[in-house]
């Protein structure tokens, strides 16, 4: 081969692959390194590196560099004019000796000169100023031909290219930043607001203050103990939180009565299922079975709940997370007409419904749950918090909720020992 | 089989001169080592540097930076770098590029 075609076919093979660098997907700053030794290797450059420009600092960076020594600065301030001159030249290899009044080459002069920088390429693609390349001298010392400063214009292009797209790319990731921040903002006021939503529901019925809040609190614990994602889990919450958001349309002195409700105030009230679902299911919830959970949360499994008198399979999931949450802190509570039951009581309750108006693996979850406080597994002291620190009574607790998981069926041994 | 002693760079401290075996990954990023291992031995004290080519059938423009690099610092260092065992038709690419300027070519 000639001198010419061993140079051709050198350079052409550095060209291919600095194309197929810039569309490797790997690391960046390999990237740019990789491509700067080709460019180099491709027409034996002694020295040169490559810039980044900066908009917001204006100033150049350096992202690779080879032989222009350590004390070569690795960020160079450019000013407007240094910026409005290189995007009129364009992407081609101007001579440092030709740009020397460029205000950049002011300050900067000397670190240029020491290192026999002599090519400068703007890096401009699509009008965006993106960069620069510095190139020092040939290995055989001769000047660079126009042939020489094609080869380097076209690798040049790539690497701004791959600039560009890394660009991009950042921005791309702020902004996905920017509105996952503002997303979890928003969910957090959600949060906030529905919270705020039960804090009303319970201001109406003067007896079971802090019913919602709480109702969403085992909604939590049993979600998170089914194993749920973090999503799921809140949208249990919040699905516990609204439940009973129809009781805002039930007249007060029902929801406040301290007597027995006869039959026309127990239809008012047996309303507030629907009229929940009818408030909520126009809103646009991050949670979908939320309007649900409000509608069905009275619902059993033997068929004998209401509104609608669904079985099982009928039932949508978050309602039965929500009815066991609810029915468990009616049990817990005072009533106007009744005092709160011992916590004995309710679990053989829980236990004794497993399968009639409780799904078998809720029990069991919330009684895990119950469990793993009580035996200190857990940190969190949420049913200790709700019920009052001497409520659940570890000593009795304990075997009972043991006995509960034990059980597959979770009746037969604690329904035997309380008969 | 290439003898174990070969694939790695030797540096033979009593003729003051470091042996380094480019082998093929001269022609990747990872050729970067060897740079630095001549940097480290011309740090050191070494006065020559041979860069070895017996299993090194092409080069590439990686490897061409990468010895650019080389010569740079050897030059800086005030050292002589020597390439040896080196083929033909990388001869002619190191003679069109210009790097004979810098370095001697043993065989």
């Amino acid at each position: 081969m000639s001198e010419n075609q061993i140079k051709l076919v050198h350079t052409f093979s550095a060209l291919a692959e600095i194309g197929q660098e810039v569309t490797n997907k790997r690391n960046f700053q390999e990237m740019i390194r990789t491509s700067l030794h080709l460019l180099l290797g491709s027409l034996a450059i002694m020295r040169g590196g490559v810039a980044r420009f900066s908009r917001y600092g204006h100033e150049l960076n350096m992202l690779a560099v080879r032989g222009l020594g350590e004390d070569f600065p690795l960020s160079l301030s450019l000013c407007q004019e240094d910026e409005r001159q290189f995007l009129t030249a364009g992407l081609t290899a101007i001579e440092i000796s030709q740009a020397k009044m460029l205000p950049l080459f002011h300050v900067y002069d000397q670190s240029f000169d020491s290192r026999k920088l002599e090519l400068l390429i703007p890096l401009i693609i699509r009008d965006e100023f993106l960069g620069v390349i510095l190139l020092g001298e040939k290995a055989n010392g001769e000047p660079y031909s126009a042939y020489d400063k094609d080869i380097i214009c076209a690798m040049a292009r790539h690497i701004g290219v791959g600039i560009q797209q890394r660009n991009m790319m950042s921005e791309l990731e702020r902004k996905a930043q920017e509105n996952l921040k503002l997303y979890d903002d928003l969910r957090l006021t959600y949060k906030d607001t529905v919270k705020s939503f039960a804090a009303a529901i319970d201001c109406k019925d003067k007896y079971t203050e802090g019913h919602s809040v709480r109702v969403g609190k085992y909604s939590e614990l049993i979600a998170f103990e089914l194993g749920w994602e973090e999503k799921e889990v809140e949208g249990a919450a919040v699905a516990g939180y609204l439940h009973d958001v129809g009781k805002l349309a039930v007249d007060r002195s029902i929801i406040n009565s301290p007597l027995r409700l006869n039959a026309s105030e127990n239809i008012q009230l047996s309303k507030h299922p629907a009229v929940g679902y009818e408030i909520l299911a126009p809103i646009h919830h991050p949670f979908t079975d939320v309007p649900l959970a409000a509608k069905y949360h009275h619902e059993r499994l033997d068929g004998r709940g209401y509104p609608d008198g669904l079985l099982d399979h009928e039932i949508p999931y978050i309602a039965k997370i929500v009815n066991l949450a609810d029915s468990f802190d009616a049990m817990t509570t005072d009533r106007p007409y009744k005092r709160r039951r011992n916590a004995e009581d309710v679990i053989i309750d829980l236990s004794e419904n497993s399968g009639k108006q409780f799904a078998p693996e809720l029990v069991s979850a919330f009684c895990r749950s119950m469990l793993k406080e009580l035996t200190n597994e857990k940190k969190d002291k949420k049913f200790r918090r709700s019920l009052g620190k001497d409520y659940l009574d570890s000593e009795k607790i304990v075997p009972m909720l043991k006995e509960v998981l034990n059980n597959r069926n979770g009746t037969s041994y604690l329904t035997n020992v309380a008969s | 089989m290439i003898p174990q002693t070969e694939r790695e760079h030797t540096f033979n401290s009593e003729t003051g001169k470091a042996i380094v075996f480019a082998s093929d990954y001269l022609n990747k990023l990872s050729g970067e080592k060897i740079e630095r291992e001549c940097k480290t031995k011309l740090d050191a004290g070494f006065k020559t540097l041979e860069v070895n080519f017996k299993q090194t059938e092409i080069v590439n423009s990686i490897a061409i930076s990468i010895l650019l690099g080389v010569i740079d610092a050897a030059a800086n260092a005030g050292a002589k770098v020597i390439f040896s065992q080196v083929n033909e038709e990388t001869v002619e690419l190191f003679e069109t590029l210009g790097l004979t300027n810098h370095v001697k070519l043993e065989n």
